[in-house]
């Protein structure tokens, strides 16, 4: 699936403003994330980024400004309604829990239950249907070389616990994939199927927010990127327009921009 | 997109061809296990096998020693009566210890509801039904206020139920004037209260109907917390609570229905000591509190939360029950019952560790 550029964004602020005391952690931001894309946030410590990014998750009330998904105003006051919305977001610390299994991880929060009375009145979960769509979906995400789907997750490399919390996020995600920090804690090889694992949801058709601080990570799947810096837009380019040292410059603010911010559109 | 690689982008994917060439497997599964390794990955699988295997053995062990009488039906049902009231406080007490936390109060919760169920059976003359549904009613109530001292005002649960422990001994102190009902006026007034005392024979086995509620209560919270959306909520709160918030799970609702459900078995547990002990006094159950908490560990729940199952904790209370009958037809002195149930402790939660350290 191709970025559309020319479409309504999937997912949109505009003049977004969060203050702490006399902190401004966002300061009239706008943000747009268009259908099939992966938009990389990069920005330096304390640039908002993760403010952004809680207000887009609806960990965070914004003061001003609007959000905006499909087009139509939202107001999200906790992570479930985003979630409600089709937003889901991957942690960095994963919100995995290691004792369960992957499919009670899959499905943690979410449990089908039986249908009929053994549902409705026992409140019966239907294991076998929460397992088959966990082993379906790890199947089409490419991940099972994971042999079993009743296994501990804590007895999964950090990669494929990794790996479960996308598969969690692409299972329920029906706008909006956000992922914090996906490949922080992994090895050469596990970043390597991580960043597959990401392309491969966007090429199933769901757009992705990357914050990542890995610049060549970013650069190699990012569509376009989103450089955040005192709070707001520094400026939008892309891995073809720009050099890695390009967009640190530009996070650092040593480079204006200006002249090149016609690269996404 | 545009198709022109210009340098960053051709440089990244130079640098990453070396590991795309490299194995597929995020992680290979090691096979050359020693055997040890396999029965410790076999014992962290399966939770409810060291236990069991400790059982098993120590009831091959006593029948070897004390003989035939120990493997009676009339010895192995006195087992059973005697390990029922720990079992069922063991129940709400593994609900606790699940979710990582610990509730020192279960006793006093226990003779509390039974102090109230028979007062107002006795001295108010409620219909004995009603007697006992206001005493759960005051289980619940206890267990409220144990889990909103916890989840409300954050108080460690170690500290919360030392606190409420002592305030609801004392309440029970002063509830029941220090004063013990006595058995034949309670068989006289209300003995619907002591019917879970009342046994049938099968085969030589004397059950009580106490025991029997003890297996239906297990059975319940079994079913409870594997196989509803709850259940999965009351693991994943003890595993890792940040984790659980994360995913949608409001911590401390599970946490607060958690205290509160144990308050309700623990009244439940109330009924079945005035039927074990037939008389209802203050000071009954003084040891319960503590006796819980070790069914659970010897059962193999893991005090740090998420980890253990329900039937472990009645193998557990089997185990402790087993020893102390054992060691009693081998006429050992109670003294050294004591000890060999603090060995029991100890080896159980150093096992605990051990499977643990090899499969972190």
């Amino acid at each position: 699936m191709v970025a559309q550029y020319d479409k309504t964004p999937v997912l949109q602020t505009k003049n977004l403003v969060k203050r702490y005391g006399s902190v401004t952690a966002i300061d009239h931001a706008d943000f747009e994330l268009y259908p099939g894309e992966i938009l990389a946030v990069i920005g330096d410590n304390g640039a908002g980024k993760s403010s952004l990014i809680k207000a887009l998750s609806g960990a965070l009330i914004p003061d001003e400004g609007e959000i905006l998904l499909d087009g139509k105003p939202v107001h999200f006051t906790s992570p479930m309604e985003a979630r409600a919305l089709g937003i889901e977001t991957v942690y960095q610390n994963l919100a995995v829990s290691p004792a369960l299994n992957i499919s009670d991880n899959l499905f943690l929060g979410r449990e089908l239950l039986k249908p009929g009375i053994l549902g409705k009145v026992f409140r019966m979960l239907d294991k076998k249907e929460m397992e088959r769509r966990a082993r379906d979906k790890m199947a089409e995400l490419g991940l099972m070389t994971i042999q079993n789907i009743s296994q501990a997750v804590e007895s999964l490399s950090g990669g494929q616990r990794q790996g479960v919390a996308v598969a969690r996020s692409a299972l329920f995600g029906s706008k909006v994939v956000i992922m914090d920090e996906p490949t922080a804690a992994l090895g050469v090889k596990e970043s390597r199927r991580v960043l597959n694992l990401i392309k491969e949801v966007r090429d199933r058709g769901l757009p992705i927010i990357l914050i990542s601080h890995n610049m060549p990570h970013v650069f190699e799947v990012a569509d376009r990127i989103h450089i955040h810096r005192l709070g707001k837009r520094a400026a939008i380019v892309t891995p073809q327009s720009h050099s890695m040292s390009d967009a640190v410059a530009i996070m650092t603010g040593a480079m204006e921009v200006g002249e090149s911010e016609d690269a996404a559109a | 997109m545009s198709s022109t690689n210009t340098k960053p982008s051709t440089a990244v994917l130079d640098h990453d061809k070396v590991a795309d060439q490299a194995s597929t497997y995020v992680a290979k599964f090691e096979r050359n296990e020693t055997l040890v390794q396999r029965f410790q990955k076999f014992l962290h699988h399966y939770p409810i096998a060291a236990p069991s295997i400790v059982l098993i053995l120590a009831i091959i062990g006593f029948s070897m020693i004390v003989g035939g009488r120990f493997l009676h039906p009339f010895n192995l049902s006195l087992i059973l009566q005697q390990v029922t009231i720990i079992g069922v406080i063991g129940v709400a007490q593994t609900l606790i210890i699940l979710t990582a936390g610990i509730d020192l109060s279960v006793g006093a919760i226990m003779v509390l509801a039974s102090v109230v169920m028979g007062r107002m059976a006795m001295d108010y003359g409620f219909e004995a039904w009603l007697a006992l549904l206001i005493g759960i009613g005051v289980g619940a109530v206890a267990g409220f206020i144990n889990g909103l001292l916890i989840t409300r005002m954050k108080l460690p649960p170690f500290i919360a139920t030392l606190g409420s422990w002592n305030v609801f001994f004392a309440l029970n102190l002063w509830y029941s004037k220090s004063e013990t009902i006595r058995s034949q006026d309670i068989n006289a007034a209300a003995p619907l209260l002591q019917w879970l005392g009342e046994t049938i024979n099968v085969f030589g086995a004397r059950l009580t109907y106490g025991s029997l509620l003890m297996l239906a209560i297990f059975f319940v919270i079994w079913y409870a917390l594997n196989w509803t959306p709850w259940g999965r909520h009351v693991y994943a709160t003890g595993d890792d609570p940040a984790a659980a918030k994360l995913a949608g799970i409001r911590t401390d609702r599970i946490l607060l229905s958690v205290y509160i459900l144990a308050g309700v078995v623990c009244a439940i547990g109330a009924w079945v000591l005035i039927g074990r002990i037939g008389s209802i006094s203050p000071q009954a159950g003084y040891t319960t509190n503590l006796d819980s908490i070790t069914a659970v560990v010897i059962g193999g729940c893991s005090l740090f939360g998420g980890r253990g199952s329900i039937y472990g904790t009645l193998i557990g209370a089997l185990v402790v029950g087993v020893f102390r009958n054992g060691l009693a037809l081998a006429g050992v002195d109670v003294l050294w019952q004591e000890f060999t149930v603090g060995i029991l402790i100890i080896v159980a939660v150093g096992v605990d560790q051990w499977i643990r350290r090899g499969t972190a």
